[in-house]
């Protein structure tokens, strides 16, 4: 990286989509700024960078933001473009990196959201089934490839890799075991957090329960 | 490539398929067009988009591609040369797919909304919630197109295909509610981008009446009364 570039992370630490953000950084061997924000009192830097949604992460560069975690990433990815490729270079299996990053996004990230913010008494029946179910399909989809990206990290783990520090929020909350329902997801996120690029960027998952705990409370659902 | 090489599976009503179509008539690539019927999914959109089971599904040389926007990511890559669809600095390419996940998460969500809001106070919150995501789409393109007359500056882009894609129906909504949600004080750039857009070589052939949708709209209420809760 050139001696003037800034670059600054707008994020939260238990964030799973800021997290992201921190493993595609980490992968391209760039320096950054980690600025914690108060979601619950927005900073007007927050509020400049993001107008339009609020939210974090935020990728600042050279004084200029990336919004949304997906984007930001394949930002990342182009602009760090010499060092660990995150998605292929062949166009049929970008698409398919792109399809499957936009599912981690519409099934586990919004089941996720929806998991953290219900009572436990008021989860939907089908949502521990439909939980598992998503994540059987990302096992299938897995194969006997050591990552989604092949022999390396690719784009669809940056997007999935976050969750294996949430794992332990959603096994209690829905009670059911990764380990024993999904074995092999179970087995990758174990071996994926023997990267450094990884290991760095997500945080314990015991701090995200006790974190989640006292969400849960402060929205009324714990 | 042949004709038969390529295929796309879906419906002339539904603005996601319209995306790879213009993406596709830039690129001048001939393609089979598989119209899927209201009700019933083929076995073939089935077998090939079994994750979703939605359009619109692109096949190139028999390996199917799925979601409207990864599809049109696929064309621009796939046949270069041909005029690009994405820009080139990936500052402006992180803005345009910002936008257009804006447009697919916050704004078509509100939009399709209103036809089944419960009642009218609803229906003018939603429609209030259009209007302002379009003076916002108004600073986007102010911010995108630099002065020029598209949101991919002298040619149609990957942020006009994403948001031109909707303009058949913003224009039936306004049609059926007797209202103008881009309007000349608000949202004058996007009132003439528009005009720009539809008439557009590459859009003009997919780009769907008004009339017809308002039409397909009552068709597409009887039908949905029919599904179970």
């Amino acid at each position: 990286m050139a001696a003037d570039e800034q670059v600054t992370l707008l994020d939260t630490w238990a964030s799973s989509i800021g997290m992201r953000v921190r493993i595609a950084l980490a992968e391209k061997g760039v320096k950054y700024e980690f600025i914690e924000q108060d979601l619950w009192s927005k900073s007007g830097l927050l509020l400049q960078m993001n107008p339009v949604h609020k939210k974090i992460p935020v990728l600042v560069h050279n004084g200029k933001p990336v919004c949304e975690s997906l984007v930001i990433v394949q930002y990342i990815d182009e602009v760090w473009k010499d060092k660990a490729p995150l998605l292929p270079s062949d166009p049929y299996q970008r698409a398919q990196s792109r399809f499957w990053a936009d599912f981690v996004d519409k099934k586990i990230y919004e089941h996720g959201r929806t998991i953290m913010t219900t009572k436990v008494e008021d989860q939907e029946a089908t949502a521990k089934k439909d939980f598992i179910d998503t994540l059987k399909l990302m096992e299938g989809e897995l194969g006997d490839k050591p990552y989604f990206g092949g022999e390396t990290l690719g784009y669809v783990d940056v997007a999935l890799l976050p969750y294996c520090c949430w794992f332990y929020t959603y096994e209690k909350i829905l009670n059911f075991s990764l380990e024993a329902d999904c074995p092999k997801l179970n087995a990758y996120c174990k071996r994926c957090l023997q990267k450094e690029s990884v290991s760095k960027s997500l945080e314990d998952p015991k701090k995200i329960y006790d974190f989640a705990l006292k969400l849960r409370k402060k929205l009324g659902v714990e | 490539m042949a004709k038969s090489d390529v295929k796309l599976i879906g419906a002339w009503a539904s603005p996601f398929v319209m995306r790879p179509r213009i993406a596709l008539n830039i690129k001048s690539v001939e393609y089979e067009f598989l119209e899927e019927i209201l009700g019933s999914k083929s076995q073939l959109l089935l077998e090939s988009n079994p994750v979703h089971k939605k359009i619109p599904v692109l096949i190139h040389g028999g390996k199917p591609i799925c979601e409207s926007l990864v599809i049109v990511e696929y064309i621009d890559e796939v046949w270069s040369p041909g005029p690009a669809i994405l820009p080139s600095d990936p500052h402006d390419r992180a803005l345009a797919r910002f936008w257009a996940a804006y447009l697919d998460e916050k704004w078509f969500p509100a939009m399709r909304n209103i036809v089944t809001a419960k009642d009218e106070e609803a229906r003018k919150a939603l429609m209030d919630q259009v209007g302002e995501g379009l003076v916002l789409l108004e600073g986007a393109f102010s911010k995108c197109s630099k002065g020029k007359g598209f949101f991919g500056g002298d040619q149609i882009g990957y942020l006009d295909i994403a948001f031109g894609s909707f303009l058949g129906w913003l224009r039936a909504l306004e049609k059926m509610n007797g209202v103008k949600l881009m309007d000349e004080t608000k949202t004058p750039g996007l009132l003439k981008w528009a005009d720009s857009f539809s008439s557009h070589p590459a859009v003009k052939d997919v780009f769907p009446e008004t009339e017809k949708l308002v039409e397909f709209a009552k068709v597409l209420a009887k039908f949905k009364a029919t599904l179970p809760k």
